[in-house]
């Protein structure tokens, strides 16, 4: 049932507003908000751990080690989640931080394809691909 | 210095910044590298780090209130998101290559630029401007809601907007930053997008280009939770409470106090960093 239930257009001299359904963009700008309010929650608890263990001890971040592979990786960070540790329980906050954009990308795929624009759905898919190689082919996922 | 005193001032720290960079809308991500190298001793590339963390927050904390208004244009969001995120792939890994001298002279040549801008007035975007065809095929031309009803506008120069933003990209995931000062030059000054429009969708534009060298970053163990977390809340609490409370007839002043500390902050970028003490 194509063309049947899109409304209407008028002809007009200029181009239509993108997203002819507005909703989709503020149930998406909500997605974004929720997610980022997660991932402080996260942050924040994860905080109260480290600081209530690690508070008396020198901060020093004057010369670069690298974090070890318990913070680096995905996997890393889950397990070290699971050993109680604060730290580990920041990082999974930031992990969720950085895939909250990537959902809104992964998202926007779906809003074109109801709007029926292959054109940017190709290009959304093209971001994607982009995101996902950055976090999965830069050995996070390991 | 203790972890405790440690995290509270950089808490602090970064929720003035975030408070400032929202209310003047130069983004607090700028001199928060610059602050925390200079007056914290922290190695650029935990600086960065942190810095591009809290860049992700803040651009998607106030995306709702930004698609509420309705000005951002989604279509060339997504088409120069290709560009952005391509650049900061390409800069997230250059950055793990270079000196950090070097990063912090690109840096302080970044920060000049950024201070100049903001002290440069901004020239509405010419209205009644031909389409382009490319601009056309691509579907990128727009209206949005004025005083006196929806406006429409029609994008130009989309190659060279298009590559401004590749580099625009490069540098985000180089310094990690926003970059928003690149994003206004691409969008306002080549394609001609109008202001309220090209400022939403930039803001927009943020997250995604961050998450994109955010990844590379954090697998490179360039993301330290110590110094992320208070970065990261303080940074986000700060634009927060910035998007409330816009005092618009304070504005002016408050721009040119940020601008004269960003210039500082760059002079002192560009001196350490040819002196190599970074």
């Amino acid at each position: 049932m194509p063309a049947a239930q899109a409304p209407a257009r008028q002809p007009h001299p200029f181009k239509p507003q993108p997203w002819r359904d507005r909703r989709i963009e503020v149930i998406l700008g909500n997605l974004l908000r929720t997610g980022v309010l997660i991932s402080a929650a996260v942050v924040l608890s994860g905080a109260c751990v480290y600081l209530s263990r690690h508070a008396h001890e020198p901060a020093d971040y004057r010369v670069f080690r690298g974090e070890p592979s318990e913070y680096r990786t995905i996997r890393g960070v889950i397990q070290s989640v699971m050993n109680g540790r604060g730290r580990g329980l920041i990082q999974l906050g930031l992990l969720l931080l950085i895939a909250t954009p990537i959902a809104r990308v992964a998202f926007s795929v779906a809003g074109f394809t109801i709007e029926r624009d292959r054109l940017y759905v190709a290009f959304t898919l093209i971001v994607l691909a982009i995101l996902l190689y950055s976090l999965l082919g830069s050995g996070i996922g390991l | 210095m203790t972890i405790l005193e440690f995290t509270g001032i950089v808490a602090i720290v970064s929720f003035a910044a975030g408070l400032l960079g929202s209310l003047t809308g130069l983004g607090g991500g700028v001199v928060l590298v610059p602050l925390l190298t200079i007056f914290f001793h922290v190695d650029i590339r935990y600086a960065i780090g942190a810095s591009l963390v809290s860049v992700i927050a803040t651009s998607s904390g106030a995306a709702a209130a930004y698609v509420k208004e309705g000005f951002s244009n989604i279509r060339i969001g997504m088409f120069l998101e290709i560009a952005t995120t391509f650049g900061a792939l390409l800069g997230a890994f250059l950055a793990t290559r270079i000196p950090t001298s070097a990063l912090a002279v690109i840096f302080g040549a970044m920060l000049l630029y950024s201070a100049f801008l903001s002290r440069k007035p901004r020239t509405e975007a010419q209205r009644n401007l031909p389409p382009d065809p490319l601009a056309t095929r691509l579907r990128l031309n727009g209206s949005f809601p004025d005083l006196e009803g929806p406006r429409s506008y029609n994008v130009q120069r989309v190659p060279a907007g298009f590559g401004l933003m590749f580099g625009a990209g490069a540098l985000s995931g180089l310094l990690g930053i926003g970059s928003g000062a690149v994003k206004v030059l691409a969008m306002d000054q080549a394609m001609r997008i109008p202001f309220k429009v090209s400022t939403t969708t930039s803001n927009f534009m943020i997250g995604v280009t961050a998450a994109a060298s955010a990844g590379v970053y954090l697998s490179r163990g360039y993301v330290d939770p110590g110094l992320a977390m208070p970065v990261m809340l303080g940074v986000l609490g700060g634009s927060l409470l910035g998007s409330r409370i816009l005092v618009k007839a304070e504005t002016k002043s408050l721009r040119l106090v940020f601008s004269v500390v960003i210039l500082v902050l760059g002079l002192q970028m560009l001196y350490n960093g040819f002196w190599g003490k970074i």
